[in-house]
């Protein structure tokens, strides 16, 4: 049973990382219908800025992650501005093969300049332990979990309440219409590039004690957030966290449980299983075009 | 049994009743018009027609066959077709293979026929294009075989949207709102041709139309809805004359 | 400029449109035979290479160019037919069967994975088929009785009834070119009929198709269908030129290499997926030509310029780090992929066909014939 308890809080602290993820993708897609499969190397290059700030430059922990955040913030904006915005228009597959090619080319400069192995930073999260009776809950595991649902709030709470929020979606609507109203399309999609690049950021970071800073955990983490985004489907921040935090307890407990292989394969089939019965994802609203 | 019947058919999206027990038929060779406001439910009565979606209720016979389970794409092989309001042309095709696509429902060739272009293809593919072509007089339209949809001008894609629709040779075409777009001189030759269709090629027109002088000098009987109900049913001057459609809609 | 007068339904019918593309393609059909017999081997083995290539770009033409279906795991019908002629010819099955047995078994499989793509669109299609991507490659990694696993199976020459065709031999070229005509074709004949329409009709307006009598599930399967067994018949030819395959070979990164091959050439006609794979094929070569020719061009023009012996030399080390990086492949990849989006959105093949105008119009040629409209975002959730 304590195994049991243990591996499901495991599985939390995952999902929650793939929430983070999830929450990316959702936020670029809430306001530009935009996938971003370059998400997870976004979360990657966060990790190794916040090295950068705080293993090379010496920085405090707080700080370098301050930096870390803004800094990438400041990339999701140039990459909008140089990637995206000219093909906003185009089908929506060119976008995300342009986003894909985006990742790969993230990934492979990050290992040029960066190098292949794994990088190691100091953070007060990385050794403590909470016990709770039996249960022993790493420090590391647990600010993202704390994180994750504070993020989660915030953004919810600024899509739905907020007028920016409110332009967001509109602005994924119908663009046209967007503009006709006023609204400044071109600097709300800069800023929820570099909003959804600041929560990649706070990702990394937060997952750097886990898994060590290296190049190809965008690929493996970004990959395994996708089922987490069509589960709560893809408009719904809630959903992004509900969807990260099921991915996440099934890989942990089919890790534990079922035979090897398994763990991998088990996001992928659950994926496949929702796309059928409800392709909308558990939160997202089922549509049909009114002609 | 009449040619087309709609009987007490309902549509209810949520709280909403788009289409309330509306029953209605139409006899062959007949030009019937469905008018109403915005929102009466007269684009969700053709839907339903098309089987795009499901009645709540009610149920709809075509030449005494009842077709209200009968799968969308089999409705163009029983003989009815539709315009679309909002043009739905293929837009980065020619015209020529947007009427193409519209004899599909009398393609007889197998798969692996067409892939390794057996003779029979080439003839069939020869007298679907002799059927297209007839039509392309019918609407004079020779000038646009080639061209890309994306290319031409509103009012041209409204008679493509047309010529489509005759392409599959129906007993019944749908019409929706042929004239809305339309500048006077277009309007008077749509007029003319959906009588032509009337009499030259014998289809029968169900249509859905704003513009009351067309709708008065094309058909022969005319339906009006609101919210959904039947308002009045009759010849164009009896309608026109009911009370609550010009309350409704017509304005006195 | 050649006005072309038609007369003829059949005109609009056939394939060739007039007579001018007879020769020319007759004179390109003739060079590709000649070729074994002309050039070296290396360049013939690469010449397989880009047919194989060409291949999977013309089954990813008819499912994702004419259907709108995008499919990233088209890695995964490929590994299917290439497993498919390794385990046969394990057992003793002649290549005239396995291959066919191959085509179909991968066809079907495609056709499976067609029946949920029904409810997919766009993005989310898209993920499903990555997703039956890893799936497939983790059935491969352990199903160890037939696929042997991680460790790979070794293919041997494919046996012609009774002929061995080695895959340096001219005669597996001329087999590899054969399959590539025979799919061109075979796709050039369904574009010009009814299922073909179809399958146009499916990417631009399900609702018109609808009312049009296309039975959009059917046609969606037998799209999923045919690019399958095609990729599968590219599986078996791939099998046999690599001699060896194990999961690996068959990951994410090979799909994207095969989507590349459209998006470089363009994704609307059969040109687009030769040029695409021709591009593709030579990124390897180029690569290489980077480690180890470019730094000493750098220096030698380095050098001739004036710059200090040792600084030139210093200039040669940095190039020639930079080239031989570990993760330069996968950058250049993105690099390619991103430019070609932005740049050339009608890939290599729109570039020909502006060079032609350029030409034939000449000297009236106006950019802005092929500029496209600004367009804005309208959601695609209501298509």
């Amino acid at each position: 049973m304590l195994d049991f308890i243990q591996q499901l809080v495991s599985g939390i602290a995952l999902g929650c990382v793939y929430g983070l993820i999830a929450l990316g993708f959702v936020l670029i897609y809430k306001a530009t219908e935009v996938v971003n499969f370059a998400q997870g190397d976004l979360m990657m290059l966060g990790g190794f800025f916040v090295f950068t700030f705080i293993g090379l430059m010496g920085l405090d922990y707080w700080l370098g992650f301050l930096f870390a955040v803004c800094g990438m913030a400041v990339f999701g904006m140039a990459t909008e501005r140089i990637l995206v915005r000219p093909i906003l228009g185009y089908p929506q597959f060119s976008i995300v093969m342009a986003t894909i090619g985006l990742g790969y080319f993230l990934r492979s400069i990050a290992g040029m300049i960066w190098g292949t192995d794994d990088l190691r930073i100091e953070t007060p999260f990385s050794d403590g332990v909470l016990k709770v009776g039996d249960l022993v809950l790493a420090h590391d595991k647990l600010s993202v979990i704390v994180a994750t649902v504070i993020l989660c709030i915030v953004l919810y709470a600024f899509f739905n309440y907020t007028r920016m929020g409110t332009a967001m979606r509109a602005t994924s609507e119908n663009m046209l219409a967007a503009y006709y109203m006023g609204i400044p399309v071109k600097r709300v999609v800069s800023l929820i590039w570099a909003i959804s690049a600041a929560v990649a950021a706070c990702a990394g970071v937060l997952l750097a004690p886990i898994t060590f800073i290296h190049s190809n955990v965008g690929l493996v983490l970004g990959l395994k957030a996708f089922p987490a985004a069509v589960l709560g489907g893809f408009g719904s921040i809630p959903g992004a966290l509900v969807g990260g935090l099921i991915i996440g307890v099934i890989e942990s407990l089919a890790g534990f449980y079922l035979p090897q292989g398994w763990k991998d394969v088990a996001p992928y089939i659950v994926l496949l299983v929702m796309l059928v019965v409800r392709p909308h994802g558990l939160f997202g609203p089922s549509m049909r075009k009114k002609v | 049994m009449s040619f087309f019947t709609v009987d007490g058919i309902s549509l209810q999206f949520g709280g909403l009743k788009a289409v309330d027990a509306v029953s209605f038929s139409v006899e062959k060779g007949e030009i019937f018009t469905i008018i109403g406001p915005n929102g009466a439910g007269k684009t969700s009565i053709f839907n339903l027609i098309s089987r795009l979606y499901n009645p709540t209720s009610g149920k709809l016979f075509f030449e005494g066959r009842d077709i209200t389970d009968v799968p969308p794409h089999q409705i163009a092989k029983l003989g009815i077709a539709r315009t679309f309001q909002n043009i739905e042309l293929f837009e980065n095709a020619t015209m020529l293979a947007n009427l193409l696509v519209g004899r599909h429902c009398h393609a007889t060739t197998q798969m692996w026929q067409e892939m390794l272009f057996l003779p029979s293809v080439r003839r069939a593919e020869r007298d679907h294009r002799r059927k297209v072509e007839e039509v392309i007089e019918f609407l004079d339209l020779q000038a646009y075989r080639d061209k890309l949809i994306a290319g031409l001008p509103y009012g041209v894609r409204k008679v493509i949207e047309v010529a489509r629709a005759l392409c599959s040779e129906p007993k019944l075409i749908l019409l929706d709102e042929p004239s809305s777009g339309l500048n006077v001189e277009e309007t008077d030759d749509m007029s003319f041709w959906i009588r032509d269709i009337r009499s030259e090629l014998g289809i029968t027109v169900l249509m859905v139309e704003h513009d009351m002088t067309l709708v008065n000098r094309v058909s022969d009987r005319v339906l009006a809805l609101n919210y959904g109900k039947v308002l009045a049913s009759g010849t164009p001057s009896e309608v026109q004359a009911h009370p609550d459609v010009i309350a409704a809609y017509l304005g006195a | 400029m050649r006005f072309v007068f038609k007369t003829d339904y059949d005109q609009d019918i056939r394939i060739l449109k007039h007579s001018g593309y007879w020769w020319s393609y007759g004179v390109l059909l003739a060079a590709l035979i000649a070729a074994p017999f002309l050039l070296e081997s290396y360049l013939q083995s690469q010449l397989v290479f880009v047919f194989i290539y060409a291949i999977v770009g013309v089954a990813l033409m008819i499912l994702t160019g004419f259907t709108g279906q995008a499919s990233l795991g088209h890695a995964a019908f490929l590994a299917i037919g290439a497993y498919t002629a390794g385990f046969l010819q394990s057992l003793g099955v002649p290549f005239i069967v396995y291959f066919p047995v191959a085509a179909v078994l991968t066809g079907l499989v495609g056709a499976l994975v067609g029946f949920p793509a029904l409810r997919l669109q766009g993005i989310y299609l898209v993920i499903a088929t990555i997703a039956f991507a890893f799936i497939v490659e983790e059935i491969l990694a352990r199903w160890e009785s037939v696929t042997h696993g991680n460790e790979g199976m070794r293919v041997r020459a494919l046996d012609l009834v009774g002929m061995p065709v080695p895959r340096d031999s001219s005669a597996f070229y001329f087999l590899c070119l054969l399959v590539l005509v025979g799919a061109i074709l075979l796709a050039l004949n369904l574009l010009r009929s009814p299922t073909g329409r179809a399958f146009v009709a499916i990417r631009d307006s399900e609702t018109a198709g609808k009312s049009m009598g296309i039975d959009l599930a059917a046609y969606k399967v037998k799209s999923f269908a045919i690019s399958a067994a095609i990729t599968g018949m590219a599986g078996v030819l791939f099998a046999h030129k690599m001699t060896f395959i194990s999961p690996e070979m068959f990951t994410l990164l090979l799909s994207i290499e095969f989507i590349m091959v459209i998006i470089i050439g363009g994704a609307f006609g059969v040109h687009g997926a030769i040029l695409g794979a021709i591009f593709m094929v030579m990124v390897d070569p180029f690569l290489t030509a980077l480690k180890d020719d470019v730094p000493v061009l750098a220096a030698s023009i380095a050098s001739s310029f004036g710059m200090a012996e040792d600084a030139a030399k210093q200039l040669q080390e940095k190039f020639s780090k930079i080239g031989s990086a570990a993760g330069l492949k996968g950058a250049i990849y993105g690099l390619i992929i991103m430019m070609f989006i932005l740049f050339e959105p009608y890939g290599l093949y729109g570039r020909w066909l502006k060079v032609k105008l350029f030409f034939q119009l000449f000297p009236l040629y106006k950019r802005a014939t092929f500029k496209r409209q600004k367009t804005y975002v309208k959601s695609e959730r209501n298509r």
